[in-house]
């Protein structure tokens, strides 16, 4: 099928791109599309205008800061996975981008249409919540910023306000943490059946934040054992704590399965 | 509702030539790409994403050309299967494709050479593992993949010689 029609704005600037959101609550941003094109090809979604954002380059940066890295809303999923400075101080978040769809559809889709679409089995979501970013909104109003774990309110649902545009994320960096990731596909580029980011701190906390596995990001903080079979159990029991939309049991178990491979990952980091 | 589906001028590089076009925001670029400038190896599969038979490059990166519209790709550059290939020779690529065995309905295959195409752009020594990554996105439903991944490192190896 084809899409139908649509009114188009191609704002080059950000004052612009909010204040045609302000205008019309009908609008719908489009970014890399990677997710809403498709749905519009089969029409499970009409918006009467899109406000495409691709021009827009000022949201398009990866920057260092006094407290970790500032990534714009436009950076693409390819980008993420090879830039150099994410490479150095966010691997895991490098190591996830890479993981999302295909190669020609990372060059395409962004950071902020990823975290805005919020589907339950996507990577960066969780990625977000697993490293405690906060997430940038800008509205004509003003800017806000969000937790990104405050940020899912559930299945395809988050606390983005009609008229506001997620601009950037702000993501900490401390050395004090390792980070692994991990998860389950039944094709490279198929959307993961489970997946999961563990944090591990210096001092043996442990969280894990698990993905695919209910309507959003689910973030656990529990003591991981170092004994192998302890440490199964002990995830097996956080596992029954998750609400998988279809296959429970076999959900459940796939957690698991992402976290010990996700907690090997950060212990080899660590390394 | 007065502006929708009103025609919108655009100018769209393809393969070196630039098309003056008139298209409707909600035009996807694989069609316009096959209807309106008549470059039909692009081909359309499930206009969603998956199969990949569509991908084109933008700006040097490969994407798909149905998860795009024409009126976003105003001012890119586009490289088609068709800015690749002449019409009384096959490139080193297709050649390979040909002595491998690497098709035989031929409906992925110019999406599978223009991505082939990118990836030895980047990386003229892929390990089977990077072909295999870099084709993960392109679909054939004929082969089994093993003759078009022997094919990719057929023609990385004819490059490379030169």
């Amino acid at each position: 099928m084809k899409p139908v029609a649509f009114a188009y704005e191609r704002p080059t600037v950000l004052t612009d791109a909010l204040r045609l959101l302000a205008e019309d609550g009908d609008a719908k941003v489009i970014a890399g599309g990677q997710s809403l094109i498709p749905m519009m090809n089969f029409r499970l979604s009409r918006p009467a205008k899109l406000v495409d954002i691709n021009q827009v380059k000022e949201l398009s940066y990866i920057r260092k800061t006094d407290a970790g890295v500032a990534l714009g809303a436009l950076v693409r999923h390819q980008e993420l996975h090879e830039d150099p400075l994410v490479r150095e101080l966010l691997p895991v978040l490098a190591d996830a981008a890479g993981e999302v769809g295909h190669w020609a559809i990372r060059t395409r889709g962004t950071l902020g249409g990823s975290l805005t679409h919020a589907d339950p089995a996507s990577e960066l979501p969780a990625a977000m919540v697993a490293l405690r970013a906060e997430l940038e909104l800008q509205s004509v109003d003003g800017t806000r910023t969000v937790p990104a774990e405050e940020f899912y309110l559930g299945l395809l649902t988050t606390d983005i306000q009609p008229g506001e545009l997620l601009t950037a994320v702000h993501i900490p960096v401390s050395s004090a943490k390792s980070y692994g990731f991990a998860e389950f596909a039944r094709r490279p580029g198929d959307f993961a059946l489970a997946g999961a980011f563990v944090a591990l701190a210096e001092n043996g906390a442990a969280e894990v934040t698990w993905f695919g596995v209910s309507g959003g990001p689910e973030r656990r903080e529990l003591d991981l054992p170092a004994d192998d079979t302890a440490r199964r159990q002990r995830l097996a029991e956080v596992a029954q704590e998750l609400d998988p939309l279809s296959e429970p049991e076999y959900r459940r178990q796939l957690a698991v399965e992402v976290a010990e491979a996700a907690y090997q990952n950060a212990r080899g980091r660590r390394a | 509702m007065s502006t929708v589906s009103q025609l919108q001028s655009i100018t769209l590089h393809v393969n070196g030539q630039s098309y003056m076009v008139e298209v409707e925001p909600r035009w996807l670029l694989s069609d316009v790409l096959r209807h309106q400038l008549g470059l039909t190896g692009t081909h359309v599969g499930c206009e969603q994403g998956v199969c990949g038979a569509c991908t084109v490059l933008i700006d040097g990166q490969p994407q798909r050309s149905c998860l795009l519209f024409a009126v976003q790709a105003d001012g890119a550059e586009i490289k088609t299967i068709e800015g690749f290939s002449s019409n009384d020779s096959l490139t080193d690529v297709q050649q390979a494709f040909q002595d491998r065995h690497a098709l035989q309905c031929g409906y992925c295959t110019p999406a599978m050479v223009v991505t082939t195409e990118a990836l030895l752009e980047r990386n003229p020594n892929p390990t089977e593992d990077e072909i295999r990554e870099a084709l993960s996105g392109n679909l054939c439903r004929c082969t089994g993949y093993q003759f078009i991944v022997e094919a990719v490192k057929d023609a990385a190896e004819r490059r490379r010689r030169g």
